[in-house]
């Protein structure tokens, strides 16, 4: 087990050396000035240069790259080139938000597709099976931003229930938060749900024709002991992918709801960033969130040594 | 009054291509402390038998006939009585063992869950138990090979705790189908040696489904020959080595490599392949491969005769079976 995480973790710190290398490159690629942009069009060029040199953006791209990495591994992000704030108080502030959001979205998908799927495969080729896998195609084929305008209308227009946007930040109560975050995590959850809900279903009824299956039955357990006691465990690991997958996809890729909901989370962060040649906020969002997705790969790795403990043996 | 009595067992499965007659009109009585060998080539019903005398058979298959067990049928039984008795009546051990146990639960585990099902022992009581049942079956060190999982043991010590776990709570019958296929030739007559004192220990019964007249012959007391999902001959086990008598049993026979057969022989081998279970022709499903049949055998089924007490044969020419040497009838 130790071997198996050593390996991981070296994986791990090799990855992110080479997630920001090709961050910082496609960044210095990127046309666009930000001394241009901040000052605008008509700014004179001695006005521009002044800024370039203020920002230390005249300094060659080894040295830049080399200043960044030191003063990342001392907790200094630096300050935003647009906004001249510490570039830890725009992510802190958008990591609060897309962070929490992402985790309700997963959680609420992982319980719709342990529900939908276990039913489905239990009652498989049977109506409910046949609707429900209906249903979740259609959950994985509408774009979540419709969806989201859709739960607005219904919960926010015409019921009333939940605020139809924005965010009012924790100081305002974890309640009142988590209700603003229950639309969008629940717009976000309907197509991961959807894509979980399958596969949990087809690897549940590939396990129920395992031989070891069988044997659970020939010893006397019935139906319902045999899915909980060993298929369910073994069910779940090509489960446990996905939605490794998927939550990482959570993280990065939630800034279309974000903007339907008008929630200032990180992909409208890395959003603006761009707009604005925020270079070094863009590089430190990026690479936070290929941080985080390494990451979320890495405890899915340790996930399937737990379940499955053939994997140990092999120490992939 | 015999422990178990199947009578006029039929099987139908449900399958994509029509309804596949796996076993017909199979009867058979087994008493306690016998042993019943099952033969047939692959696919001829052998296996869907046994597991309709579990009542494990797939969705949407069809059991006709009875299958008494101490004079009550098992095909009245409610799957809730049914899970009572698998496991702890009716025991059953599989032909692979590399994929019988779950990979993601210790050995130990595995042996004590009909332990804690069957006979409410408590945790540590099941795990003592299981630990003497490992001693039992022949696995050396128990206490360290408890704690392992399936794949950290070799194939005959899978095979061996697929035993205890059958054996666990003494069943009155042990259904062992094809129980050292899968082995090294070294290992399958320790574990068939182990599977015979053990049965023998406890006084069971036993059935032991095999396609191989040598594990057969030396392992059983009865034997059921079926061949497309039916018995074709059954009798004693010296009964029927002492005069095989249905051409498909002399088949079997002849196909057995034998030593001290020249190196240049080719071994025998029964012409063509086994029946259609969807399309089964009308008359003796052997016809096909059958070197003395005729028009007869194609269009009506032979009835299983008596040609000597508990012996019988299904067969419509059976003075010539009778007469013909094995070697003549297939060479």
């Amino acid at each position: 087990m130790s071997v198996f995480i050593a390996k991981r973790v070296l994986t791990l710190i090799a990855t992110l050396i080479g997630a920001s290398m090709v961050i910082f490159l496609v960044m210095e690629i990127l046309p666009g000035d930000p001394a241009l942009v901040i000052l605008g069009v008509d700014a004179s060029d001695e006005a521009v240069r002044a800024l370039t040199k203020e920002l230390g953006l005249d300094r060659p791209p080894v040295e830049r790259y080399w200043s960044w990495i030191t003063g990342l591994l001392q907790g200094e992000l630096g300050n935003s080139y647009a906004y001249k704030v510490p570039i830890w108080e725009l992510i802190e502030g958008a990591m609060l938000i897309t962070l929490p959001l992402a985790v309700m979205s997963i959680a609420l998908s992982i319980v719709l597709a342990l529900v939908i799927g276990l039913y489905a495969a239990a009652n498989h080729n049977k109506a409910g099976d046949v609707t429900l896998m209906g249903i979740s195609q259609l959950g994985i084929s509408i774009p979540n931003f419709w969806l989201a305008i859709l739960l607005i209308i219904l919960f926010a227009i015409e019921l009333r229930w939940l605020p139809a946007g924005g965010f009012p930040g924790w100081d305002e109560g974890i309640l009142v938060c988590l209700k603003a975050l229950l639309l969008p995590s629940l717009a976000l959850a309907t197509v991961v749900g959807a894509i979980l809900a399958r596969i949990t279903r087809s690897s549940v009824l590939e396990v129920f024709r395992e031989d070891y299956v069988r044997t659970a039955r020939a010893k006397g357990l019935s139906q319902r002991a045999t899915l909980w006691r060993h298929v369910l465990r073994n069910a779940l690991i090509p489960v446990l992918t996905v939605t490794g997958i998927q939550f990482s996809a959570l993280l990065t890729g939630t800034v279309v709801v974000e903007n339907v909901f008008h929630i200032p989370g990180l992909g409208s962060l890395v959003l603006k960033a761009i707009n604005n040649r925020d270079t070094i906020v863009v590089e430190n969002v990026i690479l936070l969130l290929a941080t985080m997705v390494i990451t979320v790969n890495f405890i899915v790795d340790i996930l399937y040594a737990v379940v499955d403990p053939r994997l140990k043996a092999h120490d992939i | 009054m015999s422990l178990l009595n199947v009578k006029n067992l039929s099987v139908i499965l449900a399958t994509n291509d029509g309804p596949a007659r796996a076993v017909r009109d199979l009867s058979f009585s087994l008493n306690k402390g016998e042993t019943l060998g099952i033969v047939g080539e692959s696919g001829c019903g052998k296996s869907m038998a046994a597991l309709a005398l579990m009542g494990l058979l797939p969705e949407l298959s069809e059991t006709r006939g009875e299958i008494l067990l101490d004079e009550e049928n098992l095909l009245d039984k409610t799957e809730a009585e049914m899970c009572r008795i698998r496991g702890n009546r009716l025991a059953m051990v599989f032909q692979e063992p590399m994929t019988s146990l779950n990979p993601v639960h210790t050995v130990g585990n595995q042996i004590m869950e009909p332990l804690q099902l069957h006979l409410g022992l408590s945790e540590s009581a099941a795990r003592e138990e299981a630990l003497h049942l490992m001693d039992r079956v022949g696995i050396p060190n128990p206490e360290a090979r408890i704690d392992n999982y399936p794949h950290q043991l070799s194939g005959g010590q899978r095979q061996r705790v697929m035993i205890a776990i059958a054996l666990s709570c003494k069943p009155d019958v042990l259904i062992a189908d094809e129980p050292t296929t899968a082995l090294d030739v070294t290992i399958q007559d320790q574990i068939l040696e182990l599977i015979q004192n053990l049965v023998q220990e406890d006084g069971m019964a036993l059935i032991l489904i095999s396609h191989d007249l040598g594990v057969i012959s030396e392992n059983t007391d009865n034997i059921l020959v079926m061949y497309g999902g039916a018995a074709v001959e059954k009798g004693g086990t010296e009964q029927i080595f002492n005069e095989l008598v249905h051409p498909y049993t002399q088949g079997l026979f002849a196909a057995m490599p034998k030593l001290g057969r020249a190196r240049t022989m080719r071994l025998v081998t029964i012409p063509g392949t086994v029946p259609d279970l969807i399309n089964l022709p009308a008359g003796c499903t052997f016809t096909d491969r059958c070197p003395i049949a005729t028009d007869i055998c194609r269009n009506t089924p032979p009835p299983l005769e008596e040609i000597e007490p508990r012996h019988a044969v299904a067969c419509h020419h059976l003075q010539e079976a009778r007469s013909r040497k094995t070697e003549e009838l297939f060479s």
